[in-house]
């Protein structure tokens, strides 16, 4: 049982203020994962979860007691820093024993649960080396065996993944969603890159200059946005944002006057806006598709041949870019003429001050 | 590209220049203390001469040469282990948990080397007399602790600065307290580096002589004394004050020279990584 509480946390250094009062409920057992550009403060969120950092204001609770004053080791978490930190001068099985040895455990209870560890993550056969001579993904699996051997009630990862090569990302990024599995205990987990956040959470927090930007599932971050910023984040390659202008709006929908010459009718949406006002148009690249006339018009100036599908990136008229998703054989070819339609009913649409409508 | 062979040869030159000025007055130390007390003081100054050890046997006849080698190796090692007692827990704070006065702290300690010593004789002399430390190895240890503290503070600063702070964070997440973060993770990180702070240490405090001849008389006398007594009322006698330097310097010379590596790893870690 964990849960984890943060009621209007803030942090400042010196009169900077970087955690705005933050406020997150993380369910037991739950795969949080703590998202944003650089900057954005998630790292320190998690330190200040994890006890480096002191609390500026707000209650940290972790399973309802609060813990802004209690140290680290004593608030039952366990910690996988980016760059693994192990301890040089030890071994993987004293690396892994260290925080036993400072709790008193006798050797043979150490022993087992190294071995444990190790079992679980296949490094039987390293627990005597330095870890000097191991590669980056097992210098990765010794840094999460010490966290599993003080058998947390919290596992924070902060960018675990960051200094591993694609292919080893992508294997330890699995390893890791089913050690949440079977281990089955909460965990906290800070990354950059939103494809990591999107296959690895239960819960995703998009955070942005010190604050919270939106709390969902995956898909709820990607299908409802709420904002620019979000919708702008998540999604790879990223939404396409068009400037617009709204022609006419009723509460049962809005016609918005598109770049160049096209209108686009978005049914069903209750709003207050009114004609001429600007906004934002999203719309992901699979849901445009290569169509004769269409709303768009323009110019094939990069195709992206992933294999299962292709990636266009198109000159429209009025000179933006947008990107579109298209079968993998498509035919399309880069300087090609394309015409460009969207259904209205799959678009994001965004008011003057970047929130969703 | 490549340096022209002139180049190099320059180069070399140039080294070899500046080693042997800087080597010239030890061999010219080393040779006087063989030579007859007429020998060493002849103009022009002789190459050739017929080598001697009476000088040897006359100093080791008027001084304790025994006592003083003990007295400057106990207060070498017991002023560095000092020094070290004190500047592994400042060097940490000041690497490991910085403020905004970090920077002028350290400023401060290097500017106390600023002062000539001379300036504050007066009141250490008085000091020491009150407490009883005149001519005493404990109170040559503290000064010369004292002394080297900021250089000392400054070194392994320099050398904690370059332990990855995350080790210390992954520690205390493993429940380390400072003194275990310092016993188990800081002092086996940067050990290398608190070894030629060490021997830089026990260099300065055995070559030291301002204060061992200004607060000691016999019995605490380091080599430096020992040699400062061949200079003394009599007049100078060059080939015993050469055989009794040589005598002096030969043990650190030897210990400099068997720890050379370790010194120069150690003074240019960091720079050249």
């Amino acid at each position: 049982m964990a849960t984890v509480t943060l009621q209007r946390i803030s942090k400042s250094f010196g009169d900077v203020e970087v955690i705005k009062g933050v406020d997150l409920e993380i369910e037991d057992r739950g795969f949080v994962v703590f998202v944003g550009p650089s900057g954005c403060g998630k790292s320190t969120l998690l330190r200040l979860i994890a006890g480096l950092e002191e609390i500026t204001r707000g209650e940290l609770l972790i399973d309802g007691q609060r813990v802004n004053d209690v140290p680290p080791d004593k608030r039952g978490l366990a910690m996988v820093f980016q760059s693994y930190a192990l301890y040089p001068h030890m071994t993987v099985a004293d690396n892994m024993s260290f925080s036993l040895r400072l709790a008193g455990v006798s050797r043979a209870e150490r022993d087992k649960k190294v071995r444990e560890a190790a079992r679980i993550l296949q490094l039987e056969s390293l627990l005597e080396r330095k870890p000097r001579e191991l590669s980056g993904g097992q210098r990765q699996r010794v840094a999460i065996g010490r966290a599993i051997v003080r058998n947390p009630k919290v596992f924070l990862f902060d960018e675990p993944l960051s200094n591993l090569d694609a292919g080893l990302r992508v294997q330890m990024r699995i390893e890791i969603a089913r050690l949440h599995e079977s281990l089955n205990t909460t965990m906290i987990y800070v990354t950059h890159d939103q494809v990591e956040a999107m296959t690895l959470a239960d819960k995703i927090v998009v955070l942005r200059d010190g604050a919270i930007e939106q709390v969902g599932t995956p898909l709820e971050l990607y299908q409802r946005p709420r904002n620019l910023f979000v919708a702008g984040f998540i999604g790879s390659p990223a939404m396409n944002l068009l400037p617009a202008r709204v022609k006419a709006a009723s509460q049962s929908g809005v016609i918005i006057a598109l770049p160049g010459a096209g209108e686009l009718e978005l049914p069903d949406r209750s709003n207050n806006l009114k004609p001429d006002e600007p906004v934002t148009l999203g719309i992901r690249p699979e849901h445009l598709h290569l169509s004769q006339p269409g709303q768009f018009h323009g110019e094939v100036i990069v195709a992206e041949r992933l294999g299962s599908e292709t990636y266009l990136y198109i000159q429209i008229d009025d000179g933006k870019r947008i990107t579109i998703e298209t079968r993998g054989d498509s035919a399309a070819r880069i300087h090609d003429r394309v015409g460009v339609e969207v259904d209205g009913r799959n678009c994001h649409l965004f008011n003057s001050s970047g929130e969703a409508i | 590209m490549k340096p022209s062979l002139f180049k190099k040869l320059l180069v070399t030159l140039i080294a070899w220049g500046a080693a042997l000025l800087m080597f010239f007055p030890i061999l010219w130390m080393l040779l006087s203390g063989f030579k007859t007390e007429i020998d060493a003081v002849t103009t022009p100054p002789l190459l050739l001469f017929e080598p001697t050890l009476e000088n040897y046997e006359a100093v080791h006849q008027r001084a304790n040469y025994i006592n003083s080698a003990t007295n400057s190796v106990l207060i070498s090692i017991g002023a560095t282990l000092l020094a070290l007692g004190l500047s592994i827990p400042a060097a940490y704070a000041l690497a490991f948990f910085p403020s905004k006065r970090t920077r002028g702290t350290l400023l401060w300690m290097l500017s106390t080397k600023m002062l000539p010593p001379v300036g504050v004789l007066v009141p250490v002399y008085i000091l020491f007399r009150d407490l009883d430390l005149l001519d005493t190895r404990i109170g040559l240890i503290i000064i010369y602790a004292l002394i080297n503290l900021p250089i000392v503070v400054w070194l392994l600063y320099t050398f904690y600065k370059e332990v990855p702070k995350e080790i210390l964070e992954a520690g205390r997440m493993d429940g380390a307290r400072p003194r275990q973060e310092l016993l188990y993770l800081l002092m086996p990180l940067a050990a290398p580096g608190t070894a030629s702070t060490a021997l830089l240490s026990i260099i300065l405090c055995w070559n030291e002589a301002f204060w061992s001849l200004n607060l000691t008389t016999s019995d605490a006398a380091p080599l430096t004394a020992f040699i400062a007594s061949f200079s003394a009322p009599e007049g100078l006698f060059w080939a015993k004050l050469s055989a009794a330097s040589t005598m002096a310097i030969a043990p650190i010379l030897i210990f400099g020279w068997l720890s050379q590596r370790q010194l120069v790893r150690g003074l240019t870690f960091g720079a050249v990584k």
